[in-house]
């Protein structure tokens, strides 16, 4: 029994997580029709430049956090600026190897800065571990799923009341109608790609100071996403939430419970044989909008 | 001086070869490379025997992205399902190459086809993430199926022999390269003359049109996959032969996309693009090997950024054609062709 809940809360963890990134995939993937499989790499240059502004300035944690943010924002308007825009209209496979070329274009830039070796992470989180009942739970965990959980309230607070979300959320539905209500349907698109970075990158520095340390693996997110799309709802934001914690623990659950019979690297595999399956039985996922083709 | 197509039957419309030049180009140009391995040297051949792998693959990858239209990130996967297929006829079963190639095509076309299943319900994006699946399912089976795969440590293969004669140097395996990569060169080109072909198209321009044509869409799209991955899988067992030993980091995921890249920058729909994207894509990381060791004497810190400028130069290369030629080197030879077709009349 012990040995379950622990894999559920790393499951709930981590999920929290991927719901995060998800959000940023959806987000971008609503407004424009984009996917974006640049997402990992805007979560491990989150993480990077939040340890390198900390490990460089003597500026506390929370100002290094607000100046990630502040990077990441810019890095979304440029890329939708200079990559993105030209795209319009483009067909999907280009889309689709754009932001392939641009994760490897990123990844290689954080390679050619840091370089392939872990970097330890400084302790954000007290180490001794909190007991939720009988059960010592880490600190880390705790926070952050907190800070998962408001990101994702403060977000669907903003898409319901926040002038800007109803614009995006309008954009999302029709641009057509959206451009003749006065909406700039650029601006939306801008903004997307700037909350998809800075979500990603929150998620980066969370994941970064809960296991203590940032390197090259942290852009398998990007693909991880992949699946709790999927099973979401690729334009769902609460489908994002809910698919990003139901892999989370089934990616944790599977690794524990089957790794002894094949050997290992259950956990890797486990979402995308979960993606087959919600591919062939219901492709839209949970929350998400089936579309109806029709001449 | 040809100044104009004049084609006034459907066979000069079809014909391969636009003239007799051109024909008489393709001949010289493949005569002279079968006399390449008198004078070039060992590494030389090797790239050359990398690009033909690269141009199989590519040239299969086009037929499913490029022409019919289905996105693909599966590739990686069945270049895998081919090698491994290769080692385990040749090593544990000895059989002849002229065995194995095919049947490594057939093993691979088998696994396109399932993956393939969920297109007949997905399209775009879904698909995409479906092959993406099929990826890191493969990958799983490759690296914990050690009965046949070897696992981690991978699996050697014996070098491909025609009786005593063993294909173990680059020189030997070019021969063996080239005439397959001509011959499935030439097969591509052809598919898209014949009804098979057309409906390949027919489907990436409008698939429910070609339904209402007559085209039954779901079996075409699942024949796309068989082809292309047929093509993947021979290139796989050919780079079995050539690499000698394999193992699931032969065929990460950057494989797949790195194909992909080059069927884009090749230009879609043009198996003539799909091998100068290959030639191109092959081509660029030995070019930054070699600038690369050549000004290591003044910026020794250099050589340890070989890999990240060249992850790097490859993001940038897709990102820049993307951009700017989003139809590829093959459109920009038409351009060139066509300048040069007139010159110095082009108005």
């Amino acid at each position: 029994m012990d040995f379950f809940l622990q894999l559920l809360v790393n499951g709930i963890v981590v999920g929290s997580i991927y719901a995060l990134v998800a959000l940023g995939f959806v987000v971008i993937y609503k407004s424009s029709s984009i996917l974006n499989f640049a997402q990992g790499e805007f979560l491990m240059l989150g993480a990077y430049v939040c340890l390198a502004i900390m490990t460089t300035t003597p500026v506390p944690l929370w100002a290094a956090f607000l100046l990630t943010l502040a990077f990441s924002v810019t890095l979304g308007l440029l890329l939708e600026r200079v990559v993105l825009r030209p795209m319009i209209g483009e067909p999907v496979i280009s889309v689709i190897m754009l932001t392939l070329g641009l994760s490897s274009l990123l990844r290689a830039v954080v390679q050619g800065i840091w370089g392939t070796d872990t970097r330890p992470f400084p302790p954000v989180f007290p180490s001794e571990p909190v007991h939720l009942g009988p059960f010592p739970v880490s600190q880390g965990y705790l926070w952050s799923v907190g800070c998962v959980a408001l990101l994702l309230l403060a977000f669907a607070l903003f898409f319901k009341y926040a002038r800007a979300g109803i614009a995006m959320r309008a954009t999302a539905f029709s641009q057509q109608v959206a451009l003749s209500m006065g909406i700039s349907v650029r601006h939306m698109f801008a903004l997307s790609w700037s909350i998809a970075a800075v979500v990603s990158a929150v998620g980066g520095v969370l994941l970064g100071a809960v296991r203590g340390g940032v390197d090259g693996s942290l852009a398998v997110f990007g693909l991880k996403v992949v699946p709790v799309v999927i099973l979401g709802g690729l334009d769902s934001v609460l489908g994002a939430i809910v698919g990003g914690v139901a892999i989370g623990v089934l990616e944790n659950l599977s690794g524990g419970y089957l790794d002894p019979f094949f050997g290992g690297g259950v956990k890797e595999v486990a979402p995308f044989v979960a993606l087959v399956l919600i591919l062939m039985v219901k492709p839209y996922g949970l929350f998400g909008k089936v579309r109806i083709e029709r001449v | 001086m040809r100044c104009g197509d004049f084609r006034t039957s459907y066979a000069a419309d079809t014909t391969i070869f636009e003239s007799s030049y051109s024909r008489n180009a393709v001949l010289l140009c493949l005569v002279t490379l079968a006399a390449l391995p008198a004078f070039a040297s060992g590494y030389a051949l090797d790239v050359v025997n990398r690009c033909a792998i690269a141009a199989i693959a590519a040239v299969g990858l086009n037929v499913l992205t490029g022409f019919t239209g289905q996105i693909s990130l599966g590739n990686a996967a069945f270049l895998a399902v081919g090698a491994y297929t290769t080692a385990a006829l040749a090593g544990k079963l000895g059989l002849p190459f002229l065995m194995t190639i095919p049947l490594s095509g057939l093993a691979a076309a088998a696994a396109g086809m399932v993956f393939g299943i969920p297109s007949l319900r997905l399209k775009g994006l879904y698909l995409a993430m479906a092959t993406l699946a099929a990826h890191f399912i493969v990958e799983f089976t490759a690296t914990h199926w050690d009965a046949v795969t070897g696992g981690v440590n991978g699996i050697s293969v014996p070098a491909a022999s025609l009786g005593s004669f063993e294909f173990d140097s680059d020189a030997r395996l070019f021969y063996l390269f080239l005439p397959v990569t001509a011959f499935l060169t030439l097969f591509a080109t052809n598919l898209f003359r014949t009804r098979v072909g057309k409906a390949f198209i027919a489907i990436r321009d409008q698939d429910i049109s070609a339904e209402v044509m007559g085209v039954r869409v779901f079996r075409y799209k699942l024949l796309a996959f068989g082809v292309s991955s047929f093509y993947v899988g021979v290139a796989g067992s050919l780079l079995a032969y050539q690499a000698r030993i394999i193992s699931p980091e032969n065929f990460p995921i950057s494989l797949a996309i790195d194909q992909l890249g080059m069927v884009i920058i090749g230009g879609l729909g043009s198996v003539q693009g799909s091998i100068f994207g290959a030639v191109f894509m092959t081509l660029l990381p030995e070019l930054l090997r070699a600038l690369t060791s050549e000004m290591a004497d003044s910026y020794p810190h250099l050589t340890t950024l070989f890999a990240p400028l060249k992850m790097g130069l490859f993001g940038l290369v897709i990102v820049i054609f993307l951009v700017f030629e989003p139809d590829g080197l093959a459109a920009r030879w038409r351009l060139i062709k066509a300048y040069w077709k007139l010159y110095p009349f082009s108005y």
